[in-house]
Protein backbone atom coordinates (compact mmCIF):
# COMPACT_ATOMS: atom_id res chain seq x y z
CA UNK A 1 0.00 0.00 0.00
CA UNK A 2 1.06 3.56 -0.55
CA UNK A 3 2.03 5.42 2.62
CA UNK A 4 2.65 9.03 3.62
CA UNK A 5 6.06 9.07 5.23
CA UNK A 6 6.76 12.77 5.73
CA UNK A 7 5.55 16.30 5.28
CA UNK A 8 7.57 19.28 4.12
CA UNK A 9 6.60 22.93 4.46
CA UNK A 10 8.48 25.64 2.63
CA UNK A 11 8.10 29.14 1.26
CA UNK A 12 8.24 29.37 -2.54
CA UNK A 13 9.58 32.89 -3.13
CA UNK A 14 10.28 33.46 -6.87
CA UNK A 15 13.53 35.32 -6.14
CA UNK A 16 14.81 32.16 -4.42
CA UNK A 17 14.36 30.33 -7.72
CA UNK A 18 16.13 33.14 -9.56
CA UNK A 19 19.03 33.02 -7.08
CA UNK A 20 19.44 29.29 -7.76
CA UNK A 21 19.12 29.70 -11.53
CA UNK A 22 21.65 32.55 -11.60
CA UNK A 23 24.18 30.83 -9.31
CA UNK A 24 23.86 33.36 -6.47
CA UNK A 25 23.17 31.00 -3.57
CA UNK A 26 26.57 31.60 -1.95
CA UNK A 27 26.20 35.38 -1.93
CA UNK A 28 26.00 36.88 1.56
CA UNK A 29 22.36 37.95 1.08
CA UNK A 30 21.26 34.46 0.00
CA UNK A 31 23.60 32.16 1.92
CA UNK A 32 21.52 32.14 5.17
CA UNK A 33 18.35 31.36 3.19
CA UNK A 34 19.85 28.31 1.51
CA UNK A 35 21.86 27.10 4.51
CA UNK A 36 18.57 26.15 6.12
CA UNK A 37 17.91 23.65 3.34
CA UNK A 38 21.25 21.79 3.48
CA UNK A 39 19.95 19.32 6.08
CA UNK A 40 16.77 18.74 4.09
CA UNK A 41 18.61 18.00 0.83
CA UNK A 42 20.68 15.34 2.61
CA UNK A 43 17.59 13.95 4.30
CA UNK A 44 15.52 13.66 1.14
CA UNK A 45 18.40 12.03 -0.76
CA UNK A 46 18.18 9.25 1.82
CA UNK A 47 14.40 9.10 1.94
CA UNK A 48 13.99 8.70 -1.83
CA UNK A 49 10.23 9.39 -2.00
CA UNK A 50 8.47 7.99 -5.06
CA UNK A 51 5.86 10.72 -5.22
CA UNK A 52 5.37 14.19 -3.76
CA UNK A 53 1.84 15.55 -3.47
CA UNK A 54 2.84 19.18 -3.86
CA UNK A 55 0.34 21.72 -2.53
CA UNK A 56 0.97 25.16 -3.99
CA UNK A 57 -0.84 28.08 -5.49
CA UNK A 58 -0.78 29.11 -9.09
CA UNK A 59 0.19 32.80 -9.36
CA UNK A 60 -1.90 33.78 -12.38
CA UNK A 61 0.04 31.34 -14.57
CA UNK A 62 -1.94 28.23 -15.53
CA UNK A 63 -5.16 29.80 -14.25
CA UNK A 64 -6.13 33.36 -15.08
CA UNK A 65 -9.41 35.12 -14.29
CA UNK A 66 -11.38 32.88 -16.67
CA UNK A 67 -11.36 29.85 -14.38
CA UNK A 68 -10.67 29.92 -10.63
CA UNK A 69 -10.68 26.42 -9.12
CA UNK A 70 -10.51 26.27 -5.32
CA UNK A 71 -8.76 22.88 -5.31
CA UNK A 72 -7.28 21.65 -8.61
CA UNK A 73 -5.44 18.33 -8.82
CA UNK A 74 -3.04 17.69 -11.68
CA UNK A 75 -3.63 14.29 -13.32
CA UNK A 76 -1.29 14.74 -16.29
CA UNK A 77 1.74 12.69 -17.36
CA UNK A 78 3.96 15.79 -17.32
CA UNK A 79 3.88 19.52 -16.70
CA UNK A 80 5.83 22.14 -18.61
CA UNK A 81 7.39 25.19 -16.95
CA UNK A 82 5.53 28.41 -17.57
CA UNK A 83 6.85 31.79 -18.67
CA UNK A 84 5.86 34.16 -15.87
CA UNK A 85 7.08 37.22 -17.70
CA UNK A 86 10.86 36.73 -17.70
CA UNK A 87 11.04 33.42 -19.59
CA UNK A 88 10.53 29.92 -18.15
CA UNK A 89 12.84 28.84 -15.31
CA UNK A 90 15.61 26.56 -16.66
CA UNK A 91 14.43 23.50 -14.76
CA UNK A 92 13.28 20.10 -16.02
CA UNK A 93 9.65 19.37 -16.80
CA UNK A 94 7.76 17.98 -13.83
CA UNK A 95 6.70 14.36 -14.23
CA UNK A 96 3.28 13.47 -12.91
CA UNK A 97 1.77 10.29 -11.49
CA UNK A 98 -1.60 10.10 -13.25
CA UNK A 99 -2.65 6.80 -11.64
CA UNK A 100 -2.20 8.05 -8.10
CA UNK A 101 -3.56 11.50 -8.98
CA UNK A 102 -6.76 10.10 -10.47
CA UNK A 103 -7.10 7.76 -7.52
CA UNK A 104 -6.84 10.71 -5.09
CA UNK A 105 -9.25 12.78 -7.18
CA UNK A 106 -11.86 10.02 -7.23
CA UNK A 107 -11.42 9.19 -3.56
CA UNK A 108 -11.64 12.84 -2.48
CA UNK A 109 -14.75 13.47 -4.59
CA UNK A 110 -16.49 10.49 -2.97
CA UNK A 111 -15.32 11.96 0.36
CA UNK A 112 -17.28 15.11 -0.58
CA UNK A 113 -14.34 17.28 -1.73
CA UNK A 114 -15.32 18.62 -5.15
CA UNK A 115 -11.91 18.58 -6.83
CA UNK A 116 -11.18 20.15 -10.20
CA UNK A 117 -9.29 17.66 -12.38
CA UNK A 118 -6.61 19.17 -14.61
CA UNK A 119 -5.13 17.17 -17.48
CA UNK A 120 -3.05 19.87 -19.12
CA UNK A 121 -1.26 22.70 -17.39
CA UNK A 122 2.06 24.38 -16.88
CA UNK A 123 3.48 24.96 -13.42
CA UNK A 124 5.02 28.14 -12.00
CA UNK A 125 7.46 29.12 -9.25
CA UNK A 126 4.96 28.02 -6.60
CA UNK A 127 5.73 24.42 -7.52
CA UNK A 128 9.23 24.60 -8.99
CA UNK A 129 10.97 26.65 -6.28
CA UNK A 130 10.27 24.04 -3.56
CA UNK A 131 11.55 21.34 -5.96
CA UNK A 132 14.78 23.28 -6.48
CA UNK A 133 15.20 23.90 -2.75
CA UNK A 134 14.96 20.20 -1.91
CA UNK A 135 16.55 18.62 -5.02
CA UNK A 136 18.96 21.26 -6.31
CA UNK A 137 19.61 21.39 -10.05
CA UNK A 138 19.32 17.84 -11.44
CA UNK A 139 18.97 16.93 -15.13
CA UNK A 140 15.64 15.31 -14.28
CA UNK A 141 13.64 15.52 -11.04
CA UNK A 142 14.17 12.38 -8.93
CA UNK A 143 10.50 12.15 -7.95
CA UNK A 144 7.05 12.16 -9.50
CA UNK A 145 4.70 14.92 -8.52
CA UNK A 146 0.96 15.25 -8.01
CA UNK A 147 0.36 19.01 -8.17
CA UNK A 148 -2.46 20.31 -6.00
CA UNK A 149 -3.18 23.95 -6.79
CA UNK A 150 -5.18 25.94 -4.24
CA UNK A 151 -6.79 29.30 -4.93
CA UNK A 152 -5.37 31.79 -2.43
CA UNK A 153 -5.49 34.76 -4.81
CA UNK A 154 -9.18 35.59 -5.36
CA UNK A 155 -11.23 35.85 -2.16
CA UNK A 156 -12.42 33.84 -0.48
CA UNK A 157 -9.76 31.12 -0.44
CA UNK A 158 -10.72 27.89 1.33
CA UNK A 159 -10.80 28.06 5.13
CA UNK A 160 -7.97 26.61 7.16
CA UNK A 161 -10.37 24.02 8.47
CA UNK A 162 -11.34 22.96 4.97
CA UNK A 163 -7.68 22.65 4.01
CA UNK A 164 -6.98 20.47 7.03
CA UNK A 165 -9.93 18.22 6.24
CA UNK A 166 -8.78 17.91 2.62
CA UNK A 167 -5.40 16.79 3.95
CA UNK A 168 -7.14 14.08 5.95
CA UNK A 169 -9.07 12.98 2.86
CA UNK A 170 -5.84 12.86 0.83
CA UNK A 171 -4.29 10.66 3.52
CA UNK A 172 -7.23 8.24 3.30
CA UNK A 173 -6.88 8.20 -0.48
CA UNK A 174 -3.15 7.46 -0.37
CA UNK A 175 -3.64 4.70 2.20
CA UNK A 176 -6.12 2.98 -0.12
CA UNK A 177 -3.83 3.05 -3.18
CA UNK A 178 -2.71 -0.53 -3.81
CA UNK A 179 0.82 0.07 -5.08
CA UNK A 180 3.66 0.27 -2.57
CA UNK A 181 4.70 3.92 -2.80
CA UNK A 182 6.66 6.21 -0.51
CA UNK A 183 4.63 9.42 -0.65
CA UNK A 184 5.41 12.82 0.84
CA UNK A 185 3.03 15.75 1.11
CA UNK A 186 4.45 19.24 0.78
CA UNK A 187 2.70 22.45 1.78
CA UNK A 188 4.22 25.57 0.24
CA UNK A 189 3.95 29.35 0.33
CA UNK A 190 4.18 31.84 3.17
CA UNK A 191 5.37 32.86 5.60
CA UNK A 192 4.50 36.46 6.45
CA UNK A 193 4.66 38.77 3.44
CA UNK A 194 2.68 41.49 1.76
CA UNK A 195 3.38 42.29 -1.88
CA UNK A 196 0.96 45.18 -2.38
CA UNK A 197 -0.03 48.62 -1.19
CA UNK A 198 1.56 51.00 1.31
CA UNK A 199 1.75 48.22 3.94
CA UNK A 200 3.98 46.09 1.67
CA UNK A 201 7.01 44.57 3.32
CA UNK A 202 5.17 43.48 6.46
CA UNK A 203 6.92 40.69 8.35
CA UNK A 204 5.74 39.17 11.63
CA UNK A 205 8.45 36.88 12.94
CA UNK A 206 6.71 36.32 16.29
CA UNK A 207 3.49 35.14 14.62
CA UNK A 208 5.38 33.02 12.08
CA UNK A 209 7.32 31.24 14.81
CA UNK A 210 4.17 30.53 16.81
CA UNK A 211 2.72 29.00 13.64
CA UNK A 212 5.84 26.85 13.20
CA UNK A 213 5.45 25.74 16.85
CA UNK A 214 1.80 24.80 16.30
CA UNK A 215 2.60 22.96 13.07
CA UNK A 216 5.17 20.87 14.94
CA UNK A 217 2.77 19.41 17.50
CA UNK A 218 -0.73 18.01 18.09
CA UNK A 219 -2.42 21.38 17.64
CA UNK A 220 -4.91 20.76 14.86
CA UNK A 221 -7.77 22.55 16.59
CA UNK A 222 -5.75 25.75 17.05
CA UNK A 223 -4.41 25.72 13.49
CA UNK A 224 -7.78 24.99 11.91
CA UNK A 225 -9.44 27.83 13.81
CA UNK A 226 -7.19 30.62 12.45
CA UNK A 227 -9.52 32.82 10.36
CA UNK A 228 -8.50 34.50 7.11
CA UNK A 229 -8.63 37.92 8.74
CA UNK A 230 -5.95 36.89 11.22
CA UNK A 231 -3.56 35.86 8.43
CA UNK A 232 -4.30 39.14 6.65
CA UNK A 233 -3.81 41.41 9.67
CA UNK A 234 -0.87 39.59 11.25
CA UNK A 235 1.08 38.17 8.32
CA UNK A 236 0.30 40.46 5.38
CA UNK A 237 -2.02 39.95 2.45
CA UNK A 238 0.07 37.15 0.95
CA UNK A 239 0.56 35.36 4.29
CA UNK A 240 -2.79 33.70 3.54
CA UNK A 241 -0.74 31.15 1.56
CA UNK A 242 -0.10 29.43 4.88
CA UNK A 243 -3.55 27.80 4.74
CA UNK A 244 -1.90 25.48 2.20
CA UNK A 245 0.47 24.20 4.89
CA UNK A 246 -2.61 22.90 6.70
CA UNK A 247 -3.39 20.48 3.87
CA UNK A 248 0.03 18.90 4.40
CA UNK A 249 -0.36 18.99 8.18
CA UNK A 250 -3.85 17.46 8.05
CA UNK A 251 -2.50 14.62 5.92
CA UNK A 252 0.09 13.69 8.59
CA UNK A 253 -2.40 12.98 11.38
CA UNK A 254 -2.56 14.26 14.94
CA UNK A 255 0.98 13.63 16.11
CA UNK A 256 4.17 14.57 14.32
CA UNK A 257 7.84 14.82 15.05
CA UNK A 258 9.68 17.88 13.72
CA UNK A 259 12.93 16.70 12.14
CA UNK A 260 14.08 20.10 10.91
CA UNK A 261 13.08 23.75 11.20
CA UNK A 262 14.38 26.87 9.47
CA UNK A 263 13.30 30.50 9.54
CA UNK A 264 14.97 33.47 7.90
CA UNK A 265 14.08 37.07 7.04
CA UNK A 266 14.21 38.21 4.28
CA UNK A 267 14.15 36.65 0.86
CA UNK A 268 13.03 39.50 -1.34
CA UNK A 269 9.81 40.72 0.38
CA UNK A 270 9.20 37.54 2.32
CA UNK A 271 9.91 35.60 5.51
CA UNK A 272 11.18 32.15 4.61
CA UNK A 273 9.92 29.26 6.73
CA UNK A 274 10.65 25.57 6.35
CA UNK A 275 9.72 22.44 8.29
CA UNK A 276 10.34 18.74 7.82
CA UNK A 277 7.81 16.67 9.75
CA UNK A 278 7.19 12.97 10.08
CA UNK A 279 3.96 11.39 11.26
CA UNK A 280 4.00 9.57 14.61
CA UNK A 281 1.55 6.71 14.61
CA UNK B 1 -15.08 26.58 12.20
CA UNK B 2 -17.43 24.69 10.01
CA UNK B 3 -20.88 26.13 9.64
CA UNK B 4 -22.16 29.30 8.07
CA UNK B 5 -19.98 32.41 7.72
CA UNK B 6 -21.74 35.73 7.09
CA UNK B 7 -20.20 36.97 3.84
CA UNK B 8 -21.02 40.61 4.61
CA UNK B 9 -19.27 40.55 7.96
CA UNK B 10 -16.38 38.59 6.40
CA UNK B 11 -15.85 41.17 3.66
CA UNK B 12 -16.38 44.22 5.89
CA UNK B 13 -13.30 43.39 7.96
CA UNK B 14 -11.03 43.68 4.92
CA UNK B 15 -11.59 47.45 4.76
CA UNK B 16 -10.16 47.77 8.29
CA UNK B 17 -6.61 46.74 7.28
CA UNK B 18 -4.37 49.77 6.65
CA UNK B 19 -2.63 50.09 3.28
CA UNK B 20 -4.08 46.88 1.88
CA UNK B 21 -6.49 46.02 -0.94
CA UNK B 22 -7.79 42.52 -0.52
CA UNK B 23 -8.60 40.96 -3.90
CA UNK B 24 -12.33 40.50 -3.45
CA UNK B 25 -14.93 39.55 -6.03
CA UNK B 26 -15.77 43.25 -6.47
CA UNK B 27 -12.14 44.03 -7.35
CA UNK B 28 -11.85 40.93 -9.51
CA UNK B 29 -14.86 42.05 -11.56
CA UNK B 30 -13.66 45.65 -11.86
CA UNK B 31 -10.17 44.59 -12.89
CA UNK B 32 -11.04 41.63 -15.09
CA UNK B 33 -9.60 43.00 -18.32
CA UNK B 34 -6.69 44.73 -16.62
CA UNK B 35 -5.62 41.38 -15.24
CA UNK B 36 -6.28 39.54 -18.48
CA UNK B 37 -4.22 42.14 -20.36
CA UNK B 38 -1.37 41.42 -17.93
CA UNK B 39 -1.68 37.69 -18.62
CA UNK B 40 -1.11 38.37 -22.30
CA UNK B 41 2.46 39.43 -21.44
CA UNK B 42 3.40 35.83 -20.70
CA UNK B 43 4.80 35.35 -24.20
CA UNK B 44 7.98 36.97 -25.50
CA UNK B 45 6.18 37.94 -28.69
CA UNK B 46 3.48 39.90 -26.87
CA UNK B 47 6.03 41.54 -24.60
CA UNK B 48 7.85 42.83 -27.69
CA UNK B 49 4.62 44.11 -29.24
CA UNK B 50 3.68 45.83 -25.97
CA UNK B 51 7.09 47.48 -25.59
CA UNK B 52 7.04 48.68 -29.18
CA UNK B 53 3.82 50.69 -28.63
CA UNK B 54 2.29 50.41 -25.16
CA UNK B 55 -0.63 52.71 -25.86
CA UNK B 56 -1.68 50.87 -29.03
CA UNK B 57 -1.39 47.52 -27.26
CA UNK B 58 -3.56 48.73 -24.37
CA UNK B 59 -6.12 50.24 -26.77
CA UNK B 60 -6.82 46.74 -28.06
CA UNK B 61 -8.20 45.78 -24.62
CA UNK B 62 -11.57 46.86 -23.13
CA UNK B 63 -9.95 48.95 -20.38
CA UNK B 64 -11.12 52.27 -18.93
CA UNK B 65 -8.95 55.29 -19.66
CA UNK B 66 -8.09 55.42 -15.95
CA UNK B 67 -6.89 51.84 -16.08
CA UNK B 68 -4.79 52.49 -19.17
CA UNK B 69 -3.18 55.55 -17.57
CA UNK B 70 -2.43 53.68 -14.35
CA UNK B 71 -0.77 50.91 -16.36
CA UNK B 72 1.20 53.33 -18.55
CA UNK B 73 2.34 55.21 -15.44
CA UNK B 74 3.24 51.95 -13.63
CA UNK B 75 1.22 53.37 -10.73
CA UNK B 76 0.67 50.05 -9.00
CA UNK B 77 -1.36 51.39 -6.08
CA UNK B 78 -3.73 52.97 -8.59
CA UNK B 79 -3.83 49.70 -10.55
CA UNK B 80 -4.85 47.89 -7.35
CA UNK B 81 -7.57 50.49 -6.75
CA UNK B 82 -8.89 49.84 -10.25
CA UNK B 83 -9.11 46.09 -9.76
CA UNK B 84 -5.61 44.90 -10.57
CA UNK B 85 -4.08 42.00 -8.70
CA UNK B 86 -0.38 41.90 -7.91
CA UNK B 87 0.23 38.42 -9.32
CA UNK B 88 -1.27 39.51 -12.63
CA UNK B 89 0.48 42.90 -12.56
CA UNK B 90 3.72 40.98 -11.98
CA UNK B 91 3.66 40.15 -15.69
CA UNK B 92 3.89 43.89 -16.41
CA UNK B 93 6.76 44.67 -14.05
CA UNK B 94 8.57 41.53 -15.17
CA UNK B 95 8.27 42.83 -18.74
CA UNK B 96 9.98 45.98 -17.45
CA UNK B 97 12.74 43.84 -15.96
CA UNK B 98 11.80 44.66 -12.37
CA UNK B 99 11.90 42.12 -9.55
CA UNK B 100 9.08 41.74 -7.02
CA UNK B 101 11.30 43.56 -4.52
CA UNK B 102 11.78 46.54 -6.82
CA UNK B 103 8.17 46.73 -7.99
CA UNK B 104 6.54 46.15 -4.61
CA UNK B 105 8.70 48.84 -3.04
CA UNK B 106 7.23 51.46 -5.40
CA UNK B 107 3.86 51.12 -3.61
CA UNK B 108 5.24 52.10 -0.21
CA UNK B 109 6.41 55.65 -0.89
CA UNK B 110 9.93 54.60 0.11
CA UNK B 111 13.04 54.79 -2.06
CA UNK B 112 14.23 51.41 -3.43
CA UNK B 113 17.28 51.67 -1.14
CA UNK B 114 15.21 52.40 1.97
CA UNK B 115 12.72 49.64 1.19
CA UNK B 116 15.49 47.09 0.63
CA UNK B 117 17.17 48.22 3.87
CA UNK B 118 13.89 47.83 5.77
CA UNK B 119 13.50 44.27 4.50
CA UNK B 120 17.07 43.35 5.41
CA UNK B 121 16.48 44.79 8.89
CA UNK B 122 13.53 42.42 9.38
CA UNK B 123 10.71 43.98 7.38
CA UNK B 124 7.82 46.26 8.32
CA UNK B 125 6.56 45.70 11.85
CA UNK B 126 2.88 44.77 12.17
CA UNK B 127 2.62 47.15 15.15
CA UNK B 128 0.04 49.82 14.38
CA UNK B 129 -0.90 48.47 10.94
CA UNK B 130 -3.16 45.58 11.90
CA UNK B 131 -6.42 47.51 12.26
CA UNK B 132 -7.55 51.04 11.46
CA UNK B 133 -10.51 50.85 13.85
CA UNK B 134 -8.61 49.44 16.79
CA UNK B 135 -5.43 51.46 16.17
CA UNK B 136 -3.18 48.46 16.83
Amino acid sequence: MARITAGVATSHVPAVGAAIDLGKTAEPYWQPVFAGYDWSKQWIAGEKPDVVILVYNDHASAFDMRVIPTFAIGCAERYGICDEGWGPRPVPDVIGHPDLAWHIAQSCILDEFDMTIVNEMQVDHGLTVPMSLLFGQPEAWPVKVVPLAVNVVTYPPPSGNRCWLLGEAIARAVESYPEDLNVQVWGTGGMSHQLQGPRAGLINAAWDNRFLDLMSGPNGDALRAIPHIEYLRETGSEGIEMVMWLIMRGALGRDVRALHRHYHVPASNTAVGHLVLEPVR
Amino acid sequence: MSGHTDIHAYLAEFDDIPGTRVYTAARARQGYWMNQFAMSLMTAENRERFKADERAYLDAWPLSEEQKQALLNRDYNRCLDLGGNIYFLAKLFSTDGLSFLQAVGTMTGMSPQDYQAMMIAGGRSPEGVRSIREKR
